[in-house]
């Protein structure tokens, strides 16, 4: 008893960060970053729900005049701005940030600075977004900023500079976040986690953030050719000086695909480990699964020019990029057959997280409908542009996104705060969600099919428009009411839920062996696994362990550690057989230091291009301080 | 006993009644106006239209019965059977489960859609090779220029063409991208600066059918509108002769005469075209014929003396951000170049 106290204890001092403020600024673990992306993603998730709302109240009736059309222009511009690339990608990473080391039986990540350094870039580049909208500069020249619109000449200002800076500036922290993720995966697996035994959740980061890896560097590559040439009159994009307007077009949905698929999979991946949970039973197809979501990556980078049926590009070429676009079908159908044939006949108790699952495949499957309907380029033709696509993408962005992530809020939650969130409340702002979004979002594919085009501030009366849109706007007060009461319930669960068992929902995977919350080193004692299973002891029928404590995955004493160093055990990639320790970068000023300097290169870059060469010297001098090795970590 | 009954229907009634409120009249447009309206795909009025809304109805009943069928299957997965008759599906029969629902049955309905789509696609390629009638449309923030090369006519926000003719419509923008769409008609297509691009468009019926700008290309994207008129070959011919003929001389020392001065003494001459006038400025719509034509401001308001002289006065606050400068006159200036506006018929 006594020595298990002491290495606790040992533990304790060497993982824990330091107390005050400078502990919080120079705090590195993967489990208190990801706390910090999930409250500031959520933030950004509200405000972004607020302009929804102020833009539907706008449309509640045609020719209403509560806002004017620059900011309407402003608000939806920053909307979808911010729910990409602030919530949406910012809190998906997150869920990996806080899981994978848990799931793979890790102490940490396995560049932890680098995850500090991403949410600081994360944190600043965000307040820039949102600052320059509350100021009357944001974005307004739509997500998607087209030139020439989006040319100094048409859409002068700073909202277009706001984005282009903001975003290249927001990529970093999405790139770094994936490759830590993709090397943690490779190389921190507990031994014995073969490839082949890694949850499909992880499975769904891995990726994820492959496709991060390759989509993100065409969008800061666009965007900063497009601030070149709003800035020093570069003409990429300017047909009279040799540039072409459709260059930008292909750029941007080269990246602006693939992110909706990068958005997708983590959800598919929530989706599957809530499943095998609830019906406690293994995923089905497994291999399947897995290899869908790496079908899915490799087709996502085939599909850009569905955005562009109606540019005027030769028929035939459409006709490809048609079929690619239909063929996402098969991936999406293997995986929610694998959930269905998981689920089947296993009477799963229907709690708030099976709830979501639920809901997610209706919206999910109506969305990818749809999305077959719209990849048909005679059909696209009509409703390009149209608000049966705005329809279409809410179900599908909402359905695999938003439903999975509140799923995976209400099934981790016990995990991260060590409290069970409430089942009734719960319950109720399902409801409010789900009927909220179906009210909000469906009656818009009729508005579109009556002729309504997206992004109009305003429209007549006359066509038969008004009703549909009276719908969707009181049902995105439903929707929000839902929102509204989740954040409530989150809120009185932490401060006064019933206290929760580590493994609360009898699941299978490693995460769920670790202490709830998980101490900031994870583990007392390391898991080593032999099976995907580790927790069940028959993966097929999904027993729990009937030894509570997990004594036969956790290994006090198979790798001796430095009591003062942060370490983990470091495998080979494909078997997982123990290779040797990996020692982890400690806390650190620098990461905060580093994403300062570069914010001062990329948003200053807005104000004066002198401001770059200063802020790259100071992040030379930031990273230098960085990688300086301590005593310590010898 | 049937008193209470009769009570009992009128009660509904007046429920009924009470409840019709905006659910009820939604409801009942779902039903009676979801496939019509001036600017609906699926009330389509052309060749072009109808094509696509054939596709869309295959996809929707294909689309219907995989989304109801796949719901059932996860509802049955999730409601029926205990944990007892879990075994009478072995791992085996869910794997094959996966592989026929998740890969060949999608393959198959793909297939069929793949299909279906690319005939109405060449059905539409097939339109564009017999066309006659040339139409030249520039989009402009935020209004439509609209030539016709072969009969030198040119007018604004308003396209005629006759019915039962394949008309090809030349497409070019000349400040940011837009996207030429009249639903009833045609898919859109988008109209680049510095590019052409060509749809071609054929009306079934004499009718007007609504037009608007699709791709959002600035702060007055909403307002941006225009009306297709087809008309029987006779009508359209004698609406292109009308059209071919300069703006009307007005008589002497008549109110017209002198809100023609009006005009030609004011800024409008700039920006404006009326045709026999030493108005010849490019930058807005050619008003000619302006008093012939059904809206104003791009297909936003209908074209009266009321509108004309909101229009005139102070165009920024019908629509904030549109190029037209406010004009200050007094109200008799006004009220003379109202009448000589009108007279351009």
């Amino acid at each position: 008893m006594a020595a298990i106290t002491t290495r606790a204890e040992t533990l304790l001092a060497t993982w824990e960060a330091e107390a005050g403020i400078v502990g919080w600024l120079t705090q590195v673990n993967h489990k208190a970053i990801a706390t910090r992306y999930f409250i500031t993603s959520i933030f950004f998730f509200f405000l972004a729900g607020v302009s929804a709302l102020i833009m539907r109240v706008q449309l509640a009736q045609p020719e209403l005049s509560i806002i004017s059309p620059e900011v309407y222009n402003q608000l939806f511009s920053t909307h979808g701005t911010a729910m990409m690339f602030l919530f949406a990608i910012p809190m998906l990473e997150a869920v990996g940030m806080y899981l994978i080391p848990l799931m793979i039986g890790a102490r940490d990540m396995i560049f932890p600075r680098l995850n500090a350094f991403g949410y600081w870039v994360y944190l600043i580049a965000g307040l820039t977004v949102w600052t320059s909208l509350f100021l009357g500069n944001g974005p307004n020249a739509a997500w998607f900023n087209y030139v020439p619109l989006a040319n100094s000449e048409f859409t002068p200002g700073l909202g277009v500079d706001v984005w282009t800076t903001a975003i290249t500036f927001m990529e970093i922290a999405a790139l770094v976040a994936a490759v830590e993720m993709i090397a943690t995966i490779f190389k921190l697996r507990a031994p014995g986690m073969s490839l082949n035994r890694m949850p499909i959740l992880v499975w769904s980061m891995l990726v994820m953030s492959f496709m991060i890896i390759f989509a993100m560097p065409a969008v800061m590559l666009a965007s900063v050719m497009l601030f070149l040439d709003r800035s020093v009159g570069t003409g990429f994009f300017d047909p009279a000086m040799g540039g072409d307007p459709l260059l930008w077009q292909h750029l941007f949905w080269i990246f602006g695909h693939p992110e909706v698929y990068i958005i997708l999979i983590p959800g598919l991946g929530i989706v599957s480990a809530i499943v095998s949970a609830f019906a406690r039973r293994g995923n089905t197809a497994y291999s399947l699964l897995s290899a869908s979501f790496v079908a899915i990556g490799f087709l996502s980078f085939g599909l850009w020019v569905h955005h562009m049926y109606t540019a005027g590009l030769p028929w035939m070429s459409l006709s490809f990029f048609e079929a690619a676009s239909m063929s996402i079908a098969i991936p999406s159908g293997i995986a929610i057959f694998s959930w269905i044939a998981t689920l089947w006949g296993t009477r799963p108790q229907v709690k708030t997280p099976l709830l979501y699952v639920l809901g997610f495949f209706f919206v999910f499957i109506l969305g990818g409908i749809t999305g077959v309907m719209v990849a048909s380029i005679p059909f696209n033709h009509q409703v390009h542009d149209t608000y049966f696509v705005v329809a279409h993408f809410h179900y599908v962005l909402i359905g695999s996104a938003v439903f999975p992530l509140f799923a995976g809020l209400h099934f981790w939650f016990p995990k991260v705060s060590g409290k069970l969130l409430g089942e009734g409340m719960g319950k109720v702002a399902f409801w409010l969600t789900f009927i909220g979004f179906n009210l909000t979002f469906f009656p818009m594919h009729i508005s579109g099919f009556l002729g309504m085009p997206r992004q109009v501030y305003t429209y007549r009366a006359g066509l038969g428009w008004e009703n549909w849109n009276l719908l969707s706007t009181i049902g995105a007060f439903v929707m929000g009411a839902g929102a509204l009461v989740t954040l409530i319930n989150i809120l009185a669960s932490i401060r006064r839920g019933e206290d929760s068992v580590p493994n609360p929902w009898g699941a299978g995977t490693l995460e769920w062996a670790a202490p709830s919350p998980p101490p900031p080193y994870n583990w007392d004692e390391l898991p080593r696994v032999s099976g995907r299973y580790p927790l069940w002891v028959d993966d097929e029928h999904g027993r729990l362990d009937p030894d509570e404590d997990h004594q036969h995955i956790l290994e006090e004493d198979a790798f001796p550690q430095h009591p003062h160093r942060r370490e983990t055990p470091g495998t080979r990639l494909l078997d997982s057989r123990l290779e040797r320790s990996a020692i982890l970068a400690g806390a650190s000023i620098f990461p905060l230091l580093a994403a300062l300097s570069i914010a001062v290169a990329a948003i200053g870059s807005m104000l004066t291009l002198w401001l770059v060469p200063v802020g790259v010297g100071l992040a030379y001098f930031s990273i230098v301080g960085w990688l300086w090795p301590r005593e310590e970590e010898w | 006993m049937a008193r209470p009954g009769q009570q009992q229907t009128r009660k509904s009634q007046t429920f009924l009644n009470r409840i019709r409120g905006p659910g009820t009249i939604a409801l009942v447009s779902l039903v009676l106006t979801a496939c019509s309206g001036q600017q609906s795909i699926l009330d389509p009025a052309g060749k072009g239209a109808r094509d696509s809304a054939s596709i869309w109805w295959l996809m929707f009943w294909l689309g219907t019965i995989v989304f109801l069928f796949v719901l059932a299957l996860i509802l049955m997965a999730i409601f029926r059977g205990s944990r007892e008759r879990e075994a009478a599906l072995t791992q085996q029969a869910r794997q094959r489960m996966v592989i026929l629902g998740g890969v060949i049955v999608p393959v198959v309905i793909i297939a069929v859609v793949f299909a279906g789509s690319t005939r109405s696609l060449l059905g539409m390629g097939r339109l564009r090779d017999n066309s006659d009638v040339v139409i030249d449309v520039v989009a402009h923030q935020y209004w439509w220029e609209v030539h016709y090369p072969h009969d030198e006519v040119t007018t604004a926000n308003e396209i005629h063409i006759p019915v039962d003719r394949d008309v090809q419509v030349r497409l070019t923008a000349t400040d940011v991208i837009h996207s030429f769409w009249v639903p009833q008609l045609h898919g859109k297509i988008d109209m680049l600066p510095g590019k052409s691009n060509t749809i071609t468009i054929r009306a079934d019926e004499p009718g007007t059918y609504r037009g608007q700008c699709a791709q959002f290309c600035g702060v007055q994207h909403a307002n941006m509108a225009f009306l297709v008129i087809a008309s029987d070959e006779p009508d359209y011919r004698d609406w292109i002769a009308h059209q071919q003929q300069p703006a009307a001389e007005p008589s002497e020392g008549t109110l017209v005469e002198r809100g023609r001065d009006i005009y030609m003494s004011s800024a409008c001459v700039y920006c404006h075209t009326i045709d026999g006038t030493p108005s010849q400025g490019t930058l807005g719509p050619d008003l000619t014929h302006l008093g012939s034509r059904e809206t104003l401001g791009a297909g936003i308001l209908p074209n009266n003396t009321g509108n004309l002289a909101g229009w005139v006065i102070d165009p920024q606050e019908i629509k904030p951000g549109n190029a037209m400068p406010a004009v200050d006159m007094t109200g008799e200036d006004l009220q003379a170049l109202l009448e000589y506006l009108n007279s351009l018929d």
